[in-house]
């Protein structure tokens, strides 16, 4: 499982190598404890670690406080995110004329695009997360539980996928899908599912041998059957942690693409356009680049701090 | 009872064929699937470059249709599919990648020869930085867990990581180039070493960061673990348990995170090369994407492709050496 | 710098009264220093140049970048000076048959190649079929074909063989070029890189790797003397130069740098002299710190929307009409631009020369009074708020573009029109404007010589250009009319009933007239502030002592 090469940023590298550690001491700890029984005391006591855990749980209010000003806040202001007030351009905040967070050279509310490039972020991370979540779960536990001819097939095929750089992909895609932002994410997250594959692999191979496993093929469960309703469930461990550090990986991979023009269709924004809009004229306004990147980086933290404290509450070694 | 250091012994021993096979065998078999691997790789960029909509010559202007023509029939592009297909994988054979589609005076050939030195040399000293102060740090806020260093080195590395390069990067040349004039903007000048200090630090500041995060959990899982608790018990000094025993095992994720990485680093980041205005291997991969040179953007898809699966075989070679197993084992 | 001109070859070219004429011989190709100038030691500039060439062979250059090295390194029979005028360049001379057909040029015997080999008329015949052989695969092959060069057409479609080109060698210095139509600006069109010569002997030594430092062999004031792709080309003087004695800078580096922000970084840490664009949202603050260095220069072109004039609802002039009347082009050459862009409300911008622009309709009126109109066609057609307009506005990934169609579809948005941006990567848009897969596509069209045909010719319905499909007859007929009359004014009473149709069909919208800017440093002199084809020629400029 050395092999693992997520290419989406350097959040999801990172996350791999402590993601891994997790499943290493997850499965130890599913190995050695009778799962049916334990399985919701598991989950009991992982509530009750993360809860301890200080950092977590203020990201945690962190999080939901910037998620109900993304969705409220807008409400707030005068302006609408695509309207220009032609007064006003490149103007500094300002309560007189509404603009708490100033105006782009366009002369359009920052404060209002900011939250409105939130949802978009926030959106594009979570479905890119999801499709690879789903596909890298699917994929993993098919392989992991078939096993012999087509798990090695399978894992051929991954390689293969592997060893493509990831911008050609990306670029290949925004060219076929152009113009949604969705699409293309939904295009991402089907890239960036396979270290999700490997690991739920590894996870699935580790509880084949299992008597709850066994018992259901030697009850006639079809194989289907067997990998949607047993496998999958216990894999949730995992595929949480692996999914909470995805989704800053996605948010941090839009701005990316927002840096080679191939974001998000204007009038719409996000906060990686923002950020990069924002950049490109720091030294003559620099409240373009401050206001998205106090929310851009502040939200990563918060992810980060969250996957962590998930990561140390699913992993049974702090007992 | 799951002691870190076992936890790797399962690692190991899942997936690394190094284990019990000899290396020599282990190295015959990767380079027996990396072959088709890479042909499969070739085969599919090419068909989906292909597939993009837009050619080369799609231009300011439709062109009168004779000139395409003769444009195309220059280039192959005439010719059905397979049979370009066929030419370029016999000249790909012959070590020729083909000529430029876009740069018209030069082969593909020549633009790596050109590019690759640059990213190879800002890309290794990234990666010498990244190692020596990813682990020095990481091992550092480790040992003093909860102190104020960790708290420092950590905050570092969190905005190491959440950050994007392109403020990043602006942000050192208005400080150090513009306002305090110590250093050139941009530029390669031959590879001098003024030109080199931010693009490199841009960089390294990126992966420094994870390297920590992952170098400090690792050591402190690794400094948790029976064996060197056993160490300790024993009376061993510090300074050796950590270099003697601690410091290989918990390197284990770092190497399985620098290898794949590494390949990353070395071919170059588009973002750094567009800012700091370098000719590396990034910009001509994005450009060539965008342009649809397609021989540009299959010779280095092929090139990134080799480079990703040979690194992939030297980490596991990496970690069959330092097989925590072997150094620590019973 | 760009364009194919089917609508040429199909128009009846008249006589012209070109007089067939020994032009005087004035040295304006070098650098005019004003006495009193203190000149710096180092002569050495670094000019921002926008992107990587795709080629620096004068046959092969694909756009601007290539084509600003290429006129340093190169020069042909004519070349300009710096207000844009056609001065002689290897060429001292030339004599024009009475039926305006056939042109003699005298090359310089002074003209060398950089390797002191002398250039000789063979030299310009081996370019000039070089650039129409179907062999060498020029883009540019088109350029030969809208002067009528003798068999240039053909060739170019393969049908007969390369030396069948109307050009010959009477002898080393005599080089002569006949033309099937008398196209009246032939002479303006040779200070283009098509046709530069190329040093025969060295391209037939080298083949494709003949442009290499080392290789290369230029005629120009400069020679090459490196080049890193993506990173720069350096150029020096040639001493073989014919007016090398009048080249003041010793050494010029080009630096592709596309970001526009890193080049302004790089201008600000004294590594770039002179850049290739000024970034919009910095114009104002640089206006205002240091005023000196921004310079704005009128350019040859118009920014403009094209409609898709077979699709509907756009197949209805009063829809396209409306739209175009609703656009503030004030506030978009004001605030969005900034720049000094003037608004543009005719298809030829004023600054082409001998084009005395008409006022059309909607160009009397206030906003107001737009608007208004604009709102009655809008309902004459059948649009209003029960039943709201919707459609795509289709542009290229870019900065500039993004902004301009984020205003309009603003000021659109009054007339109930609901507007879905689309932004594409260059390619995949070019793809879809060129196919017409699109409702209102952004476009913009940089003359290639200076006269009015250069951008009218664009919307007759030959065109290959001619986005919107726009098919009129009588602007056709007007168009074709336009190179039989012989007088100048006749000529433009045409241009003008053209432009008055354009007005009411509308089938494009545009929206205003380019303009260049740069940012220079104050010790750079001779920047020629009144070229409007851009050319800046590194040979015309000068080092002040600073």
């Amino acid at each position: 499982m050395a092999s693992i090469s997520l290419k989406t940023g350097t959040v999801n590298k990172m996350v791999k190598e402590e993601s891994h550690k997790a499943v290493e001491n997850f499965s130890d700890q599913l190995s050695n404890e009778r799962l049916e029984i334990e399985g919701r005391s598991l989950w009991a006591d992982a509530r009750r670690r993360f809860l301890s855990n200080k950092a977590a749980v203020a990201s945690m209010v962190v999080l939901v406080a910037v998620t109900l000003l993304i969705v409220f806040g807008p409400m707030v202001s005068q302006f609408t995110y695509d309207e220009i007030d032609w007064a006003n351009m490149a103007a500094p905040p300002s309560m007189e004329t509404g603009h708490f967070f100033g105006t782009d050279h366009l002369g359009r509310d920052l404060f209002v695009r900011t939250l409105e490039g939130g949802r978009i972020s926030f959106m594009v991370g979570a479905l890119g997360a999801l499709v690879a979540v789903i596909i890298g779960t699917i994929y993993g536990s098919m392989a992991g539980f078939l096993g012999g001819r087509v798990d090695n097939l399978m894992m051929r095929a991954l390689e293969i996928l592997q060893s493509f750089p990831f911008m050609f992909l990306v670029i290949l895609m925004i060219t076929f899908f152009g113009r949604s932002i969705l699409l293309i994410f939904i295009a991402i997250g089907a890239v960036s599912w396979l270290d999700m594959a490997r690991i739920v692999r590894g996870q699935t191979l580790s509880l084949k041998s299992k008597e709850f496993i066994e018992a259901a093929v030697i009850s006639g469960a079809s194989s289907t059957q067997i990998v949607f309703r047993h496998l999958i469930p216990n894999l949730l461990g995992i595929v949480v942690v692996y999914a909470s550090l995805l989704v800053p990986g996605m948010i941090l991979f839009e701005s990316f693409l927002s840096f080679l023009g191939l974001g998000v269709q204007e009038p719409m924004t996000s906060w990686g356009a923002l950020v990069n809009e924002g950049a490109t004229s720091m030294e003559v306004a620099i409240w373009q680049l401050a206001f998205p990147t106090s929310f851009l980086v502040v939200t990563l933290f918060c992810f980060n701090f969250i996957g962590d404290g998930l990561r140390d509450a699913l992993d049974p070694k702090d007992r | 009872m799951h002691s870190h250091a076992e936890a790797w012994e399962r690692v190991v021993e899942g997936t690394h064929l190094i284990n019990g096979v000899p290396m020599f065998t282990f190295i015959l078999k990767r380079i027996g699937v990396a072959i088709p691997t890479l042909f499969i790789l070739v085969l599919l960029s090419f068909f989906l470059m292909q597939m993009a909509p837009g050619s080369p010559f799609t231009g300011d202007f439709n062109m009168p249709p004779e000139i395409l023509a003769n444009l195309e029939a220059k280039y192959h592009l005439d010719k059905p599919l397979w049979q370009q297909f066929a030419y370029y994988l016999k000249d790909l054979l012959q070590g020729d990648l083909g000529p430029s589609f876009k740069y018209k005076d030069y082969t593909v050939n020549e633009l790596v020869a050109q590019s690759f030195p640059v990213s190879i040399t800002i890309g290794s000293l990234a990666f010498l930085v990244t190692v020596l102060m990813g682990v020095g740090l990481g091992t550092l806020a480790a040992l003093r867990q909860n102190s104020w260093i960790d708290y420092t080195v950590m905050t570092f590395s969190m905005v190491g990581v959440v950050l994007p390069s392109f403020v990043i990067a602006p942000l050192m040349v208005l400080i150090f180039s513009i306002s305090l004039k110590w250093l050139p903007a941009g530029g390669w000048n031959d590879g001098s070493w003024q030109n080199m200090v931010l693009p490199v630090a841009a960089m390294a500041i990126l992966y420094v960061a994870a390297v920590a995060r992952i170098m400090r959990s690792s050591m402190i899982e690794t400094l948790n673990s029976n064996f060197i608790r056993t160490a300790r018990a024993k009376g061993l000094p510090r300074r050796h348990i950590i270099f003697k025993h601690a410091l290989k095992p918990a390197l284990l994720p770092v190497v399985s995170y620098l290898g794949p990485a590494f390949v990353g680093i070395i071919t170059g980041s588009v973002v750094i090369e567009t800012v700091f205005g370098l000719p590396g291997i990034g910009q001509h991969f994005v450009n060539g994407a965008l342009n649809r040179d397609y021989s540009l953007v299959l010779g280095l898809t092929i090139i990134i492709g080799s480079l990703t699966i040979l690194f992939t075989a030297v980490v596991d070679i990496l970690y069959g050496l330092i097989d925590p197993k072997i150094r620590v084992g019973s | 710098m760009k364009k194919p001109f089917k609508a040429l070859k199909l128009a009846g070219i008249p006589a012209l009264t070109l007089a067939a004429s020994i032009m005087a011989v004035t040295n304006a190709n070098a650098a005019i220093v004003p006495a009193g100038t203190q000149l710096a030691q180092a002569q050495e500039l670094v000019r921002g140049n926008g992107a990587e060439p795709a080629s620096i062979d004068p046959q092969k250059v694909e756009g601007v970048p290539g084509s600003s090295v290429t006129k340093d390194l190169f020069e042909g029979l004519v070349t300009q000076d710096a207000d844009g005028n056609t001065i002689p360049g290897q060429a001292e001379s030339w004599t024009v048959s009475e039926d305006n057909k056939v042109f003699t040029f005298k090359i310089r015997d002074t003209a060398q190649w950089s390797n002191g080999d002398p250039v000789t008329a063979g030299d310009f015949v081996f370019a000039f079929q070089r650039a129409v052989d179907p062999e060498t695969a020029s883009r540019y092959a088109w350029f030969m074909e809208i002067p009528t060069i003798v068999n240039a057409s053909a060739i170019v479609k393969g049908k007969k063989p390369a030396d069948s080109l109307g050009v010959k060698a009477i002898d080393d210095k005599t080089f002569q070029v006949t033309l099937e139509k008398p196209v009246p600006y032939f002479i303006k069109m040779l200070a283009h890189q098509t046709t530069f010569p190329v040093p025969q002997k060295i391209v037939e030594k080298f083949g494709d790797h003949w442009t290499r430092p080392g290789n290369m062999v230029s005629n120009g004031a400069y020679k090459l003397a490196d080049w890193r792709v993506n990173e720069k080309i350096v150029l020096e003087r040639n001493s073989n130069y014919w007016n090398d004695k009048e080249t003041v800078i010793n050494k010029v580096t080009y630096l592709p740098i596309v970001s526009t922000t890193s080049e302004l970084n790089r201008y600000k840490a004294d590594e770039v002299d002179m850049t290739n664009l000024i970034p919009v949202e910095h114009f104002k603050s640089l206006k205002k710190q240091i005023p000196n260095e921004v310079k704005v220069t009128p350019y040859l072109g118009t920014y403009y929307y094209t409609f898709n004039t077979k699709r509907k609802p756009f197949d209805d002039a009063r829809v396209r009409k409306a739209l175009s009347y609703a656009i503030n082009r004030d506030a978009i050459s004001k605030y969005v631009k900034g720049q000094g862009e003037k608004p543009a409300y005719t298809f030829t911008p004023e600054t082409v020369s001998g084009f005395v622009p008409p006022t059309t309709d909607y160009s009397k009126m206030t906003q107001g009074e737009r608007n208004a109109e604009a709102k009655r066609l809008l309902s004459e057609a059948g649009y209003g708020p029960d039943k709201p307009l919707k459609f795509d506005l289709l542009y290229n990934t870019d900065e500039a573009h993004k902004k301009v169609a984020i205003a309009i579809a603003q000021m659109w948005k009054p007339l109930g029109v609901k507007v879905t941006l689309v932004n594409q990567e260059w390619k995949t848009f070019l793809d879809s404007r060129n196919d017409g897969k699109f409702d209102v596509a952004r476009a913009g069209w940089i003359g290639d010589y200076n006269e009015a045909s250069t951008m009218l010719d664009l919307n007759t319905s030959t065109h290959g250009q001619n986005d919107s499909q726009f098919v009129n007859q009588m602007y056709d007929k007007l168009m074709s009319e336009s190179r039989v009359v012989t007088s100048d004014e006749e000529r433009s009473h045409l241009y003008t009933e053209a432009e008055k149709i354009l007005a009411d069909e509308m089938p494009v919208a545009p929206i205003y007239q380019y303009v260049t800017s740069r940012l220079v440093k104050p010790y750079v002199g001779g920047y020629p502030m009144s070229n409007v084809e851009d050319n800046v020629y590194t040979r015309d400029l000068f080092i002040k002592k600073h």
